[in-house]
Formats: C-alpha cells, structure tokens, sequence
C-alpha cells in the first residue's frame, strides 16, 4: 500500500484533485454528481474562493478537492508539494467551448510539477462542456487538445506521462461515466471486483451488469463488455425510479409507528420485466452501492424458465454480494497495519 | 364507433397562459423544459387521443391571441362551441389584465350555454409555482370565488383547480378532468374493490397506460364513501388516508412516466415492475389491460422469512392476470 509513504496518513491515494482556469465548471461538476443538483441550476453557483473538499463514501472512501481557478499554485506560501504528493488523480477542467490556449500552457505546467513530485499521480483531462459544440467539432476539438498537450510535455522532455482525455458535458451522463472511470482508477481491488462480475455475468446470462453508487450515480465497476451509453443511462434512472417510489411510502411510516416497534431494514431489490423479454434487475449491495443488471432473456433460445433464471440469479447475486462484503473487510485488514492509527471507516 | 364515445374538449385562455404546454406534457412526453421551445398556437390546433380504448379525446387547443379569439366567438361560434363536453379554461396567475381574462371567459360560457348546455366547466389556475407558497390557498379561494359568481348566470357548476408544469399538480387536474368523462366508473371502482379484497394490499392504484393519468384508487373510493355516509365511516378510515403523502399518485405518474421514457432508450417497452421496499412494502406494477396500468402496493404484516416472501410474489402476479379478464371485460362493454 501506498498509504506509508504519504506525508499524512490519512489522506489515503483516494483523493481527486479538480483544478482548471476560472469559469472552467469545475463546481457546478461537483453538485451535478455529488450533490443531484439541476445542471441548469449550476449557472448561479459563485465563484469559488477556498479549496473545497467533498467526502464520498462509497467502496472506497473517496474525497474530491476542487481549488479555485484564479489561484497560482506557485506562490511560496502555497504548500502545493505536498498536496500533489498527497493525491491519486488530478482532473483538470477544459472549458472547449471558449479559447483554450491558456488552460493548456497552464495544464503542461501543472503536470510538469505534479509528475515531479508524485510520479504515480494519474492525470485526467476533462474536455468540458461539450454540448454547446456541434458533433463534428468535438472531435477535432479533442484531437487538436491531445495535439497540443502531447507537443508541449514532449517540450517539456515528458513524454512518459500517460494523459487521458474525456469529452464532458453535465448535461447528459458523460460526467457521469468519466467520474467512474476516474474513480475506478484508484480502487486498488477492481481487477478482482472486475473478475466476479465477470464471473456472474457467465452464469447467469446477464447482459451487463453495474455496480452502482446509489447517490452519486457512478459506476464503481462493470464487466468487461464494452459500456453502452444508453445501457447506463437506463440502470442509473432504474436506481432513481426504484428509490423515489419506495420513499413514497415510508416517510409516513415514520411518522406513524416512530414509537413502537423500529421496522427491520430490508435490502431493496426490484425486478422489471420489458416487453422485448429483457429484464432489470436491481438489488442493495454494501455501502450505499447497488447492483444492477440488465438480463436479456428469450423464452424460445433457452432452456431455462424465466423463473428458474431469476431464481439462479438471485442465489448467484448473493453470493456475489457474501463475497463483495468478504473482499471489503480484508481490504480494511491490509490497510490497518499500515496506517497505525485503526481508527479508520467502519 | 358510437358519436358518444368521442369527447369534445376545449382548451382555452389568453394567449401565453400555458395551454399548449399541459398538452404537450400529458399526451406528448415533453418535459417541463421542453415547453419552453413552443411557439404560438396558431387558430386551433387539434389533436385526437385514444384513451382507454374506445373512448377518444378530440383536443382543441385554441391558440389565445386577440385575432384568433375574436374569431371564435363571431364567426366560428358555432363550429368551435357545438357538441362540447368539457371546457378547460385556463387562467394565468400572474397575468395583468384579470378583468380582460374574465370577460374572454365570460364569452365562451354564454357561447357554451347557447351551443351545448352539458358541457362540464373546469377552470385551472395555471402557473401557482410563480405565487408565494402561503399566498397559494388564499389567491386560489379568491378568484374561484369571483369566477363562481360570474359564472352562476350561466347555471354552470365550476370545477377549479391550481395548476404549474413544475409540480405534479398537473396530473392531478387532468386525471380529474379525463375521469370525468368516463361512463362506467362506478363498474370499475366496484371491481377494484373486490380485487382488494382478494389481495388485501395497502393500496391499489389503476393508471391509464399512455397518458398514466390515476383513473381510480381504492383511497379514493374510500374517500368517496366516507363522503357520501359521513357518519358511518368516520373513525376508522381516518389515520390511513392522512399518513400518506397526499400528493403521491401524481408523483407515481410522473416516476412511471420517466422510467417508461427511459426505458425506451433499450428500444423497448416496460412491462412490469416488482419492488421489493426497504421498509418491508412491496410495489407491483403491471398491465392490466391493453389500456390500463395497476399499480398495487402491499405491507408485510409480520416477519416472514425470504421463501415465502418470493412465493408471494409470485401469487399476486398470478392474481393481477386473474383480475386482467375482469378488467378487459368492462373495457370492451362500454
């Protein structure tokens, strides 16, 4: 583990810092993913002044620190090898739809530092608010960006460095899917969470399967099939729809029996058939994250039942959740010895 | 197809109050949002909506501006006010010129009664979410008491209700609206009733399956009752009606309507959907009939373990498949 070498122990690799020039969006990305804000709503959000830090916890135990875009990292007073040092990924916002010069010469600066200091930082770029650029535009918006930056770390004698980029837009899921990306890039036990997905999706002919971060709509991790958009798009609402409807009818709950007897918490699960004979399927795992699956069935290919198919699946899902739970535990075993203080998540 | 089965609704108010807009939401899938984008109606638009099956919606959206408006009431009276069963007048709250939104509204009631003296009237109070939520109740019972009172020379009875797109308050008047044209409703409130008792859910709630307007309730039927023989009923029904979020069959709607739109994104339809709560409820969503959506809703009585929960489960799906034949049967009787 990596978490000895901090200057801070605590501060574990799962940081993210967001940086980019002033008005770039880098806030209004924070509250659309981690605060459900309107993304129309974002155009009233102040500047920002203070580095900010938002806690999330989930799998990991993730925090994003956004600093202000007007800040000049190099200012003596500023103790900013320390805090490169201290992070697992640095997102930078490009805003692609005003000019974009200026955020370049800055970025190759702050990745000249930021690789200097902390060699094993990944760095991410965010060709932001895309949706204001026609199709053809974006991609040579993203061709002539990865142009510039690889020309100027080659300048630079950086040409090592891996830099990967995402076209972004809160308008639609794009943020979305390139948070999970990112996140899934500090998450020391994806190959294995990776491999069991894989493993449920063999046996229980399951088309695509998320395992999804119930409040923030981020992926935590997927099977190894390609991502379809669309495909994601549907699981994140399918959260949305089973959530909202269940709180419909517990508030009152709360209000009626809040003497008598507390009402044991059962894991949400819910099931929807669609008329092409797929189902989705959605079931509570650990910490806030939820599994859900789309199963595309046809009664005449196989030789299952739908019933006997769903009863499979959901012995399998269960075991695949005793052994998610299983995973997490030891994770917290290798990182106690490390870090001394236990004090840690529970 | 029968001349009674087709309903004549008129839409109408000043220009810019809203009208094309609650179309768009309730027949056409648009978001709040999208309305934004649609321009002004030009004279009337027509669209025709089948609703539960042999029932059909001729819509007339009259555009509100003063050259088309004047036109109805002269030259068009006629062909715009013959054979209406509802007006929809639709007033803007915040409009300036109330007195000018009255005398429009006084217009098209003596027309009314002149051409078809059945018409239901329903007034909506159109964009409450521009009103101060403490002044909303007060401003609502204001003006539909000046309306009342216009209104009462013309001998109709008033049905007013506050509206905005941004809330569900929208589907809550256009279910009103729709369920009052539908003949037989006593038909399926009676079998909605024994299916209730077969099932003994919490709640069971049917949606038209297009529009997913709330046709019926077994609360509401309760309520209905509780009305009709308030010394009867008046104790017992009453802790369960107002422990439960009021305003929750128009946010059923709006949920099913987004996950429906959703889903269409898999290029395909739902079909049903079981959910089985975190607090021990369980939600049944299912198609009733080619029209018809129900959505039942059951408490877990006692601790029971997982295996019986799953045949559960499996029972009240057999039961809704039962209960389609009813239902597909007052359908096609009407």
């Amino acid at each position: 583990m990596e978490a000895t070498i901090l200057p801070n122990p605590k501060d574990s690799n799962a940081t993210i810092l967001l940086m980019g020039l002033r008005r770039g969006g880098k806030s209004s990305i924070c509250k659309v993913v981690f605060h459900n804000m309107q993304p129309l709503d974002t155009l009233y959000l102040e500047s920002t002044s203070k580095p900010t830090t938002e806690q999330f916890s989930s799998l990991i135990d993730l925090s994003v620190m956004e600093l202000p875009g007007q800040l000049n990292y190099f200012e003596p007073n500023y103790d900013s090898e320390r805090l490169f040092s201290s992070v697992g990924a640095l997102v930078y916002v490009i805003d692609s739809q005003d000019e974009y010069l200026n955020a370049l010469t800055n970025l190759s600066i702050i990745i000249e530092y930021a690789y200097k200091v902390n060699p094993k930082i990944n760095i991410e770029v965010l060709i932001h608010k895309i949706d204001g650029l026609s199709e053809d535009y974006r991609i040579d918006a993203q061709r002539d960006i990865m142009q510039r930056i690889g020309d100027e770390l080659l300048d630079l004698g950086l040409e090592g460095v891996q830099v990967s980029f995402y076209l972004t837009s809160i308008f639609d899921h794009s943020i979305y899917e390139a948070f999970s990306r990112i996140v899934q890039k500090l998450i020391n036990e994806l190959p294995s969470l990776e491999n069991m997905l894989d493993n449920l999706v063999q046996h229980s002919s399951i088309d695509k399967i998320f395992i999804f971060d119930v409040n923030s709509k981020i992926y935590v991790a997927t099977d190894s099939s390609p991502v379809d958009i669309q495909t994601y798009e549907v699981c994140a609402e399918f959260i949305d729809i089973t959530i909202d409807l269940d709180d419909l009818y517990i508030e009152n709950e709360n209000s009626m029996n809040d003497s008598e007897t507390v009402i044991k918490k059962q894991e949400l699960k819910s099931i929807s058939h669609l008329s092409n004979g797929s189902l989705l399927y959605l079931k509570q795992m650990i910490r806030g994250l939820a599994l859900v699956a789309l199963v595309r069935h046809d009664e005449n290919n196989s030789d299952l039942s739908l019933d006997s198919l769903m009863t499979i699946i959901d012995y399998n899902v269960s075991n695949f959740k005793k052994s998610l739970m299983k995973m997490w535990e030891n994770s917290k075993l290798v990182e106690q010895p490390n870090t001394q203080n236990s004090e840690l998540m529970n | 197809m029968s001349q009674a089965s087709r309903k004549k609704l008129l839409l109408m108010g000043r220009s810019g109050s809203g009208k094309s807009s609650m179309r768009s939401i309730i027949f056409s899938n648009y978001s709040a949002f999208d309305t934004r984008r649609l321009g002004a109606t030009i004279d009337v638009e027509h669209s025709h909506l089948r609703f539960l099956g042999n029932m059909t919606l001729n819509l007339w959206d009259c555009g509100g501006q003063d050259v088309f408006m004047d036109n109805y009431f002269t030259t068009q009276k006629d062909h715009i006010f013959k054979m209406v069963q509802v007006l929809i007048h639709v007033f803007d709250v915040e409009s300036k010129s109330i007195n000018k939104d009255i005398e429009i509204f006084v217009k098209s009631l003596t027309n009314l009664q002149k051409f078809s003296p059945d018409a239901k009237v329903f007034v909506l109070l159109h964009k409450m979410d521009l009103v101060q939520i403490d002044k909303r109740d007060e401003l609502f019972v204001i003006m539909m008491e000046k309306l009342q009172k216009i209104s009462n020379p013309y001998q109709f009875k008033l049905v007013g209700l506050p509206t905005s797109i941004w809330d569900e308050s929208l589907y809550k008047a256009w279910s009103q609206i729709v369920c009052s044209l539908i003949p037989n409703m006593n038909v399926y409130n009676n079998n909605l009733i024994k299916f209730n008792q077969i099932l003994d859910a919490e709640e069971i709630i049917l949606f038209e399956k297009t529009t997913f307007l709330v046709i019926s309730s077994t609360t509401s039927i309760a309520q209905q009752l509780k009305q009709q023989n308030r010394s009867h009923l008046e104790d017992d029904n009453n802790i369960d009606t107002t422990a439960l979020d009021p305003k929750r069959f128009e946010k059923i709607s709006s949920i099913i309507k987004t996950y429906k739109q959703s889903v269409t994104k898999l290029r395909t339809n739902f079909h049903n959907l079981v959910i089985r709560g975190s607090k021990g409820n369980q939600f049944y969503i299912d198609v009733l009939t080619d029209n018809m959506l129900v959505m039942i809703i059951l408490k877990d009585k006692e601790d029971e373990t997982s295996y019986v929960n799953t045949h559960e489960e499996l029972a009240v799906l057999e039961n809704i498949k039962a209960a389609r034949k009813w239902f597909e049967k007052i359908e096609t009787t009407k």
